[in-house]
């Protein structure tokens, strides 16, 4: 096993869709500096973007909505949790990143008048762009990595952050997941872009890579977040969407709603005035599927053929385009057929839902100089634009960051420590395959973790997430390939542990589903309006507390707040 | 410990009479998110050697000849 030295100025680890433009943002402000890429996967096609999108899902679009507006409802849909300050960051950056993607050549909807054709589908206002020819998104980025001259890396998994004096980020260890080379990068700032837990939960199809997210993320950035010290966030408001069932994944209720799409129950009733996506959309969802009004479809069966065709020519072409093909192997046609919903595992995602690493309207984390962009920080329902937008911040700020300071001098001590724990699967005569580690954890996060929240299972749930820990100690890879998945196992384990303790210290409901613990019904704003952080403890165990509100940008009336709890028909709506 | 080996369905498939792996091509290889295509020392040709797939294209659409074929996995049939 040789290992690899590596020197950047700034270090972005993840190139799916923040750490690219994190990455060339630093360039832009400062082109004399090194600027290293590194992706477990390759750069071209990684991440949650890889086959493009259907849309921007939070476009604030001059004319359609103002960063007033949009930090509002996501205030709201949020329940009230949120630091407005950094959602505010996003929306009035919002429009000028659309411009430059369009500049780029990314293609938006737009209108006979070529403005662009923003739509409705948020409970309050309009925010959904379409990209029906979104599918070049990637191709287009890379582009712009090459012409800034950023320096990319591929199939490094990066497995555990350098400390360095101060508790200052200096740089990041990795595997080599085809050489089984050990790599020690040694950065002045460090911007972690490494997307979703999405390996959290088990699919109920059985099947370990057929998740929502890209099964590449499998929440390396929170285990790597942690270990360093930082402040992680919300990790109690899980991220669970209505998914095609067994495809898993979106239908998508952003691309047939504006054509006219909506969900209904069994008996073909609509249940749900907005099918966009919140805690509380999903516990009505939820209701519906397990209440003996299920199962929930989504119908399509009333448009008119050539309606269903510009549907097709979305779903089945960017996002994920093997959606056609799904439903080719159960012969069903939206003209005719409903399509049957169900709802994903949980996982942990900023993007869709409100947790991750803490990081304020810098993307700034708690740990000096290391920065915290898209799913995997706790900027609520940010989404693909809301992901390039902090890329950009981090990018920009870590250039100022860096400014004067040189390298941040570590202990040699916490190399030797790595080297040690990544190979020793490698290196060990026989054990546990980590395919079927990974299978047993993510079947107990199922079956104790999932809404709704019961402590008793939670707290067996964590006995069984510490026999697991133990059985880590046994894990046997036979190639670097294998190594990666024992890497990714402990990552996964770290992120269960997590996500049961913050669960377990929130003692009401909130966010609908998300936060759904059946001994504490309803908010109790009294004594948990208030984020919840976890870290790392002086023990090593985590360690739970409240951090307060920051006081808000934009009032919200007593009338708006409760707006996404009026989200069920009163009576059923038969259309 | 002795171990048993698994039977997985192979749902990327290679037509190959079309891959040009033994030119030199390592485009599908190379895109793989999860990095489960690997180049079969046998026959020169590429193979499916992880049941990984998140069947999402990329090994489909950037095949220089059109080579790959990507099946729904088995299990979300
Ligand atoms: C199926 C699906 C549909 C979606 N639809 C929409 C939509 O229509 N509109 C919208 O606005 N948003 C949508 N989203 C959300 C949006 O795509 C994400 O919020 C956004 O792309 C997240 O960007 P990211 O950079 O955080 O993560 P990603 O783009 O997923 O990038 C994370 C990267 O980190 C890499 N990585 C992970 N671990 C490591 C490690 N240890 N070392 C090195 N690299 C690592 C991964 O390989 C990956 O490339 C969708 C998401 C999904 C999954
Ligand atoms: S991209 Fe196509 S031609 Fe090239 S190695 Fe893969 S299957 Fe063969
Ligand atoms: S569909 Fe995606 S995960 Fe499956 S082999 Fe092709 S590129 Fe890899």
């Amino acid at each position: 096993m040789e290992t690899r030295h590596i020197d950047a100025d700034i270090l972005v680890i993840g190139g799916g869709t923040a750490g690219p433009i994190a990455a060339i943002k630093a360039k832009a402000k400062n082109p004399q500096l090194k600027v290293l890429l590194l992706d477990k996967a390759n750069v071209k096609r990684a991440g949650a973007i890889a086959e493009g999108m259907d849309s921007v899902n939070n476009a604030i679009v001059p004319g359609y909505a103002t960063p007033e507006q949009y930090v509002k409802e996501i205030t709201i849909a949020n329940d009230g949790i949120v630091n407005q300050a950094a959602i505010n960051a996003y929306a009035v950056r919002s429009y000028a990143m659309i411009r430059e993607l369009d500049e780029w050549g990314v293609k938006f909807e737009k209108d006979e008048t070529g403005d662009y054709a923003v739509k409705k589908v948020h409970h309050l206002g309009a925010y959904v762009l379409p990209m029906p020819e979104g599918y070049d998104v990637k191709k287009v980025i890379f582009r712009q990595l090459r012409k800034h001259g950023v320096q990319v890396s591929n199939r490094l998994v990066t497995t555990r952050l350098l400390v360095g004096e101060g508790g200052r980020a200096a740089g990041a260890m990795a595997l080599d997941s085809r050489s089984g080379e050990f790599a020690v990068i040694r950065a002045r700032a460090v911007v972690l872009c490494t997307g979703a837990a999405g390996r959290l939960g088990l699919p109920s199809s059985g099947y370990l890579f057929g998740t929502y997210e890209n099964p590449t993320n499998a929440g390396d950035g929170y285990s790597m977040a942690y270990h360093a010290g930082a402040e992680l966030s919300g990790l109690e408001c899980f991220q669970i969407n209505p998914l095609i069932k067994d495809y898993n994944g979106p239908a998508c209720a952003y691309v047939t709603g504006p054509f006219g799409g909506y969900t209904v129950n069994a008996k073909g009733e609509r249940f749900i005035k907005s099918d966009y996506w919140s805690g509380q959309m999903m516990l009505e969802f939820w209701r519906e599927l397990e209440g003996g009004n299920g199962p929930v479809f989504l119908k399509l069966d009333h448009l008119a053929d050539e309606t269903v065709t510009r549907i097709e020519n979305v779903l089945h072409v960017t996002e994920r385009p093997t959606r056609g093909r799904f439903h080719e192997g159960r012969g069903t046609d939206y003209r005719s057929d409903l399509v049957e919903m169900h709802i994903s595992e949980i996982g942990l995602c900023g993007g869709h839902s409100a947790s991750g690493v803490w990081v304020d309207e810098h993307a700034r984390t708690t740990v000096p100089g290391l920065y915290a962009a898209g799913d995997l920080c706790n900027v609520a329902h940010n989404y693909m634009l809301g992901a390039m937008v902090y890329g950009q911040i981090a990018g920009e700020d870590a250039v100022d960051f860096i400014a004067g300071r040189d390298f941040a001098a570590f202990d040699a001590a916490q190399v030797e420590r790595e080297r040690e724990r990544v190979f020793a699967p490698l290196l060990r005569e026989d054990g546990l395959a980590p395919t079927q580690v990974e299978y047993k954890l993510r079947r107990m996060v199922n079956d104790y973790l999932q809404p709704p929240k019961v402590t008793r299972k939670m707290e067996i749930g964590l006995q069984r997430f510490a026999e697991i820990r133990a059985d880590l100690g046994r894990l046997k890879a036979n190639n670097p390939h294998e190594l990666m998945r024992a890497m990714e196992v402990y990552a996964i384990l770290d992120c269960a542990e997590l996500a049961a303790a913050a669960s377990l210290y929130r003692t009401e409901s909130r966010w609908g589903l998300y936060h759904y613990r059946v001994e504490y019904e309803g908010r109790n704003d009294a004594d948990w309006f208030a984020f919840v952080q976890v870290r790392k403890g002086a023990d090593g165990r985590p360690e739970c507390f409240k951090r307060e509100v920051p006081p808000y940008l934009y009032p919200i009336d007593a009338a708006e707040r409760d707006a996404y709890d009026r989200l069920r028909f009163e009576q059923p709506a038969t259309v | 410990m002795s171990v048993i080996v698994n039977q997985s369905v192979v749902s990327v498939i290679v037509d190959h009479d079309k891959c040009i792996a033994g030119k030199g091509c390592r485009v599908c290889i190379d895109v793989c998110p999860t990095d489960i295509l690997a180049l079969d020392p046998q026959d020169g040709k590429v193979k499916m050697v992880y049941d990984e797939c998140w069947y999402c294209l990329p090994c489909e659409h950037d095949c220089p000849t059109k080579a790959i074929h990507v099946e729904i996995p088995y299990l979300l049939r």
